[in-house]
């Protein structure tokens, strides 16, 4: 198979709230840096004509959200554009397709949520259960992953004090990130000891509403060294829809998760993840997540997430050296924020969080309650 | 020039509900999977068979967020590889547009792309599509998707009497060829007779746009199954090849129908560059059907000119002579069009599915005499944007 690149991110800082912008100012901002960086035009023979976006009509409270973004996305005058309406990681896997099928080279991918913008995230997260049984219940992302924690806790017999290691790191990498939301320095009491937001996730473990955009340029093989003389490839995608019903499924295991990385891994000719991976991007809505996404991608025993929390897996994996979801990440582009982070990283361009001889990054993204639906992407230098 | 696909893809099976304003013995899931079903019996295939889903709506019509998410329990993309992707309007074109992509890449064999809408569920899609505009400055303008600007400028062009005369003809042709097909929603059984009637007595919606011109809001799904070559050949027995397509989008204000900033329509710029990269000079000539997301009569007439890449009065002019009915030059829309049905993010779908029905001459009651070797399907949505896609009935353009 042919290979895709990555040519080049641009990330906006991340905030609780970027009150002083409307997210097409966001997203015009990054692109500005995008071009300045590779000098990509829009339109001609040689320039981007097709765009992916990604967004949600929900969070921007727009019908058809990419429809706002047009302008800034240099879609307007005469080009193709289709929105990634799901996660952002997802659109990584279609840009890829589009490149990969001959219907295009280069292709321009923008994603932006300001979470800011909702009353409450889970009133949103509410609206994606059916209006018959489940929403009326009032099921969200939040009390299904207390659902998922509790079942997860008792299954691997986790305790408080390994989850609270996962966001005191998670806090200390972000320190070094200049695009992080959250950077306060927390100490294991701060987590263990603070208040319950939904049993049993505690405030300090559930991830900080978060404003954000990323964009990047994808290019053929043949096409990315006129962008870069460093491009990153991607080399392996994978992604899983599981069942809707909680009940049906083994919520304390992601069965999603494990045939998404499959398929990532096995696009990419992995055969040992453990031995080939050595960075990864987790999203870890919520502290116990990032154990248990690590059981699904291969890279820890299942069941065994706590211990190896205390043998410092994460920091032999290069676990979210951005400080991931834990330090704040808008829900719909949690996913590309990592893909961004994964190239700094892979190029050597992470600056103070930089890690030591990487080559081979896994990124996992999720959407829906509990993990429903499971994204992977395999980039290498 | 054209970009040699990196494979041949195939549309291996069809399935649609019955469009209608209400369909209150279904929720969304069942809807899609009466559809989902009839897909896969018409390519004779099982879920086993399906590597990847590609699902679409614009989902606060109905207000369900990531609606794949439940919709799971209908489309069976349960343990599958699975993509949510949407525009406007376009959606159903795009999701068949993207599964192409999908297939053509060679990391899925066999896709199934799902479009649908259930706007009896969203009370107004005036209300739903006003909530498109920006809200600061335009929604407070704008009101949903009527507009008198077409109309307008088809009055300025050619006259009050010939503009509204065309539009009323092509409106009445449409009723006629949706009361062919059993699946249309809205079938009024309207006569030639009865236009001077309708241009007098029609409630005006808005200047000369009037209630009979308008789409209808509809309830319905569409599934389209697209596998790569050698899978179609093996699959099935005719299956209807995807040529190319392109995406035209304009930018977010509407203000260029006013002001034209940009000189072309984004219809014909797809046509323009979709026709010179694939070598049809003359489309009239060209294809043996088109079916038009032609979300007013108005703008039916309008787009004729742009997508066959006509000049000043001729497609009014085949509009009078009757060279888009079925028997005519080019026949349009033989599905009806929509202004007879319209559940959005299925209708830039069910455009392309008729197109391929058509080619293999199982549209049933509606099905064109002539032979159907070449068709054209188009999307609308979003602000003028336009979606085109070309389908053919043989493997051979590569030696044209």
């Amino acid at each position: 198979m042919k290979r895709v690149a990555i040519c080049a991110v641009a990330q906006h800082e991340i905030k609780a709230n970027i009150w002083d912008k409307r997210f097409q100012d966001m997203l015009l901002d990054i692109l500005e840096d995008l071009q300045g960086e590779t000098g990509f035009v829009f339109g001609g023979e040689n320039g981007v004509k097709n765009i992916v976006t990604c967004s949600d009509d929900f969070f921007d409270a727009r019908t058809i959200s990419d429809n706002a973004v047009n302008d800034v996305v240099g879609a307007a005058n005469y080009r193709g554009e289709q929105k990634m309406a799901q996660e952002g990681l997802n659109g990584i896997g279609y840009a890829m397709s589009v490149i990969l099928s001959g219907h295009d080279d280069v292709i321009y991918l923008a994603g932006h949520c300001k979470e800011s913008l909702s009353a409450s995230r889970n009133q949103i997260a509410n609206m994606a259960y059916d209006p018959f049984y489940c929403r009326c219940l009032g099921l969200d992302y939040l009390n299904t992953a207390g659902l998922q924690a509790r079942a997860y806790m008792e299954k691997t017999k986790i305790t408080q004090e390994q989850l609270a290691k996962v966001v005191v790191r998670a806090r200390q990498w972000a320190s070094r990130n200049t695009y992080a939301n959250e950077k306060t320095q927390l100490n294991l009491g701060d987590v263990m000891y603070s208040s319950v937001l939904c049993d049993p996730i505690r405030s300090l473990h559930a991830y900080p509403v978060s404003d954000g955009a990323v964009v990047m340029l994808l290019a053929s093989e043949e096409r990315a060294f006129e962008f870069t003389d460093n491009p990153i490839w991607i080399t392996g995608f994978g992604n899983c829809m599981d069942s809707y019903f909680m009940g049906r499924r083994d919520i304390a295991s992601s069965s999603a998760l494990k045939k998404a990385a499959e398929q990532a891994y096995q696009m990419a000719g992995i055969k040992k993840p453990r031995k080939s991976v050595n960075l990864v991007e987790a999203m870890d809505c919520y502290a116990y997540q990032q154990p248990m996404w690590l059981e699904g991608l291969g890279l820890c025993d299942e069941g065994k997430g706590g211990c190896f929390i205390d043998e410092h897996g994460p920091a032999k994996y290069n676990v979210n050296l951005s400080g991931g979801m834990l330090a704040g990440r808008p829900l719909m582009i949690g996913g590309l924020y990592g893909v961004a982070e994964a190239v700094l990283q892979l190029k050597g361009q992470a600056n103070e969080h930089q890690a030591a001889d990487v080559n081979c990054a896994v990124i996992q993204s999720t959407t829906g309650g509990a993990g429903q639906f499971q994204t992977v992407v395999v980039l290498e230098r | 020039m054209t970009k040699k696909k990196n494979r041949n893809v195939g549309i291996v099976g069809i399935g649609m509900t019955e469009i209608s304003s209400h369909k209150e013995d279904q929720n969304q899931p069942e809807m899609i999977n009466e559809a989902v079903r009839a897909a896969l019996a018409d390519a004779g295939i099982t879920l086993k068979d399906i590597d990847c889903v590609v699902h679409g709506n614009m989902e606060l019509f109905e207000m369900v967020h990531q609606p794949d998410l439940w919709h799971m329990i209908g489309t069976g993309a349960l343990g599958k590889p699975e993509f949510r992707i949407t525009t406007g309007g376009t959606t159903g074109m795009t999701l068949v547009a993207a599964s192409d992509n999908l297939v053509a890449s060679g990391m899925y064999d066999v896709v199934m792309a799902i479009g649908f809408n259930k706007l009896q569920e969203a009370g107004s899609t005036t209300g739903g599509i006003t909530n498109m505009a920006d809200a600061l400055w335009y929604r407070h303008l704008q009101t949903g998707a009527l507009t008198s600007t077409s109309a307008n400028l088809s009055i300025e062009e050619f006259g009050e009497e010939r503009a509204r005369k065309a539009a009323m003809k092509h409106r009445i042709m449409m009723d006629k060829h949706a009361s062919l097909n059993q699946r249309a929603h809205r079938r009024f059984g309207l006569e030639y007779n009865q236009m001077e009637d309708l241009m007098k007595n029609s409630p005006q919606l808005i200047g000369d746009l009037r209630l009979i011109h308008m789409c209808s809001q509809s309830d319905g799904a569409c599934v389209m199954i697209l596998a790569s070559e050698e899978k179609a050949k093996r699959m099935s027995k005719k299956p209807v090849w995807i040529r190319d397509h392109i995406a035209v989008h304009r930018e977010e204000t509407a203000s260029n129908a006013y002001f034209p900033l940009l000189s072309e329509t984004s219809q014909r710029v797809a046509a323009r560059k979709l026709f010179a990269r694939n070598g049809i000079t003359n489309p009239v000539e060209y294809f043996d059907v088109f079916e038009m997301y032609d979300p007013s009569a108005w703008w039916g007439i309008e787009w004729l000119r742009e997508f066959f890449l006509l000049e000043g009065d001729e497609a009014i002019k085949m509009v009078e002579n009757g060279d888009w009915d079925l028997d005519g030059k080019v026949p349009v829309n033989p599905s009806g069009g929509v202004t007879a049905s319209n559940p959005i993010s299925a209708t830039a779908m069910l455009k392309p599915a008729e197109v391929a029905l058509q080619i293999r001459r199982d549209a049933g009651t509606h099905q064109l005499k002539r032979e159907v070797r070449h068709g054209l399907a188009s999307g609308f949505g979003g602000v003028m944007w336009t979606e085109l896609m070309m389908l053919e009935k043989d493997l051979n353009w590569q030696e044209v």
